[in-house]
């Protein structure tokens, strides 16, 4: 029973980073219906800035806290937001009018870039993410185990869909950013400055993306270049399991599949874990191809 | 501008070609005669390929290895060099990456023309260029491979390491009656050959010994979590955990079997020894075990005066990885010498009659499966450093 409840809080812990990530993936899809597969390689380049910037924190903020914590994490997803916003302004918008195909290619090409110059640039070694917030088991019960950094995952996730689903449905912002999602020309038409929504949402998936990189590292603290491929490829089920442009939908696909990793690593099989876990995904999608939480959507002729 | 620009651009155009046409001539005539290795060509450098994963996920492996096969280039070079001719080491990364070694090694032999190849710390690894340099009759030394598929792929392969039949018995030995562990987990890369072939040894010698293996866990390189399988772990109440895996991946499973309240001591083999583990690891590594090669704690005096030269060089503490990867060229020129050529099918010969060569990793003798047959040491890991335990003998 003990066993049982700690594989599910390892799920769920698993599951929460991955929701987040999956939160950045299927706010800019469902805005721009664009998958951004840099986003991976933007979670990466949040954790090695908030590496980098750290040293610099704790010059004037000492010791890991709670506060110099959240200064790192609100200064990564700056740089991230900064980043998200250049690479859609060199990358993505000359290609706004041309086929979605070209789009996908070309973040398919970002993704490539970003991967291989961080390898240049960081060098390819693990590297060792500094503790930036105090990690601790808060709970040891009969053998029960929660870190401290378990809990802030889960609560940052949290945190972070309600605001997202308030700026999104609350804000003119987001009343601009839906009113592009449901027909950018009209949108136009109406005043709405296209191009600058279209940063915007760009930006803030870059934000959220670097807060999950910042939060993996503290759960995971060795980093490299490569570490978003993997992560990315699994929010991305996420997303899509969820309903691919809805936020609840993404936060509940993310701990879906990490709760099923878990107990099938945990119970069934360590070897055939991915294997199994996808397996039981797609079978989720030929039930409901539209996702979980996900609308059915009519195809305009 | 146009017509003033056109034939310009239609010289440039012709040239290109002519470059072309020239790169492509010259890689299919040095590709077609092997220039070195020509008996009675005894001119120039000798030149000896090496291949490492200087980048990538095992990049401080490849990075180790080299300095110590760079360092003892220098210093047969110093002495005169090998056979009268000096050694040019021809270095290529593989990026730790499957596939890039067989490119790699391919270039070396048909388009540098080396005459012997060294290379590489991971098996996997070593298991892709090894056919190529048999194919060519071409002497390879792989420095750290210790999965024993290694030199079983023909008689040109070679190692200056122990292999993990003997690594794997050596750590069942040290768990079952130096630390008296009766219950140990295994948990494996299924990703790689060294630690599934480490793990099979491990699991045979543990049981042979009159220990039990409660569990067995597996996960992939590249894996962040290992929490599932680390409370799959913890439910069985083992009094070890034995880790065959690489540095990139036991710093983290350290620390979050410690965060689970998982206790034991973990034990490990040669892939541990690493710069980088300690930093990810940390306290969590505190009184883990692991097998290698050597340490730079051991006072004889080849080890004392490798240490000594290698800390002038790059002003650190050479690693397992450093020795062995110095050993590998230091046995490779002793073969050339005893061979009186470069020459492949002789220099072979001669390093199958290697016996008792002083190594820094210890006396070296080939036996019959081009294997080296040596000691092992035990590391502990104490306040951040490696520490050393014993030596046991073959």
């Amino acid at each position: 029973m003990t066993e049982l409840l700690q594989q599910l809080i390892n799920g769920l812990a698993l599951g929460s980073i991955l929701a987040l990530i999956a939160l950045g993936y299927t706010m800019v899809y469902g805005i721009l219906r664009f998958i951004n597969f840099a986003h991976g390689d933007l979670f990466m380049l949040g954790a090695f800035a908030g590496f980098y910037i750290s040293p610099a924190v704790a010059a004037v903020l000492p010791g890991p806290s709670l506060g110099s914590g959240l200064v790192v994490l609100g200064l990564a997803m700056l740089i991230c937001a900064v980043l998200g916003v250049v690479i859609e302004r060199v990358a993505y918008r000359p290609l706004r009018r041309r086929p979605k195909l070209a789009v996908l290619i070309t973040a398919i090409g970002i993704s490539l870039f970003l991967e291989n110059t961080g390898q240049l640039v960081f060098g390819a070694t693990p590297k060792k993410f500094p503790e930036i917030i105090p990690v601790y088991p808060v709970l040891k019960f009969g053998g029960l185990s929660i870190t401290s950094s378990q809990l802030i995952v889960l609560g940052v996730t949290l945190l972070l869909l309600v605001a997202l689903r308030h700026i999104v449905l609350k804000t003119r912002m987001g009343m601009a950013m839906r009113a592009l999602a449901f027909n950018p020309e009209a949108a136009a038409l109406m005043g709405i400055n296209t191009d600058w929504i279209v940063s915007f949402t760009f930006g803030l998936g870059s934000a959220l993306a670097a807060a999950a990189g910042i939060l993996f590292a503290i759960v995971y603290p060795s980093i490299d270049p490569l570490m978003g491929i993997l992560p990315g490829l699994k929010a991305f089920v996420a997303a899509v399991l969820g309903g691919i442009g809805n936020l609840p939908g993404a936060a509940l696909g993310g701990i879906l599949i990490g709760v099923t990793e878990t107990l099938v690593a945990g119970y069934l099989s360590s070897t055939y874990r991915d294997a199994i876990a996808f397996g039981i995904l797609i079978l989720i999608l030929l039930v409901k191809p539209s996702g979980l939480l996900g609308k059915k959507e009519i195809e305009k002729v | 501008m146009q017509n003033f620009l056109a034939p310009i651009q239609h010289a440039r155009g012709i040239s290109l070609i002519a470059a072309a046409a020239t790169l492509f001539l010259t890689v299919f005539l040095t590709g077609c005669d092997k220039p070195a290795s020509t008996p009675g060509a005894a001119t120039g450098p000798i030149k000896v390929g090496e291949f490492a994963s200087m980048t990538g996920s095992e990049a401080t492996f490849g990075q180790s290895s080299h300095e110590g096969t760079l360092l003892a280039v220098d210093h047969l070079n110093a002495a005169g060099g090998v056979l009268g001719r000096k050694i040019e080491l021809l270095m290529e990364d593989d990026q730790s990456q499957a596939g890039q070694p067989a490119t790699v090694v391919r270039k070396l032999i048909a388009r540098d023309g080396v005459v012997a190849v060294l290379g590489e710390v991971a098996s996997s690894r070593s298991l892709e260029a090894a056919p190529i340099c048999q194919q060519n009759q071409i002497p390879m030394i792989s420095p750290s491979s210790t999965n024993p598929k290694v030199t079983a792929v023909g008689d040109y392969i070679f190692r200056v390491c122990f292999i993990d039949p003997f690594q794997g018995t050596v750590m069942a030995n040290f768990a079952r009656h130096t630390l008296h562990l009766k219950k140990v987990a295994v948990l494996t890369d299924m990703k790689s050959d060294y630690s599934l072939g480490l793990a099979k040894f491990f699991k045979e010698g543990f049981i042979a010994d009159g220990g039990a293996i409660v569990a067995e866990q597996n996960y992939s390189s590249g894996d962040k979590d290992f929490s599932a399988q680390l409370t799959a772990l913890k439910a069985v109440n083992p009094d070890g955990i034995f880790v065959p895996g690489y540095y990139t991946e036991v710093g983290l499973i350290a620390l979050q079997a410690r965060q689970l309240g998982l206790n034991v001591p973990l034990l490990g083999g040669d892939g541990w020894e690493s710069s980088s583990l300690i930093p990810i690891g940390g306290v969590s590594l505190e009184g883990s075990y692991f097998s290698t090669h050597y340490s730079p704690e051991d006072t004889s005096a080849a080890v004392q005066d490798f240490v000594k030269a290698f800390r002038a060089k790059y002003n650190e503490t050479p690693n397992a990885m450093a020795a062995l990867g110095y050993d590998s060229a230091m046995i490779l020129a002793d073969a050339m010498k005893r061979a009186g050529t470069t020459d492949g099918a002789k220099v072979r010969d001669a390093l199958a009659a290697t016996k008792d060569f002083q190594g820094v990793t210890g006396k070296i003798t080939m036996d019959a499966d081009r294997n080296a047959s040596k000691p092992a040491v035990i590391l502990v890991i104490r306040d951040g450093q490696f520490k050393y335990v014993e030596t046991v003998s073959p």
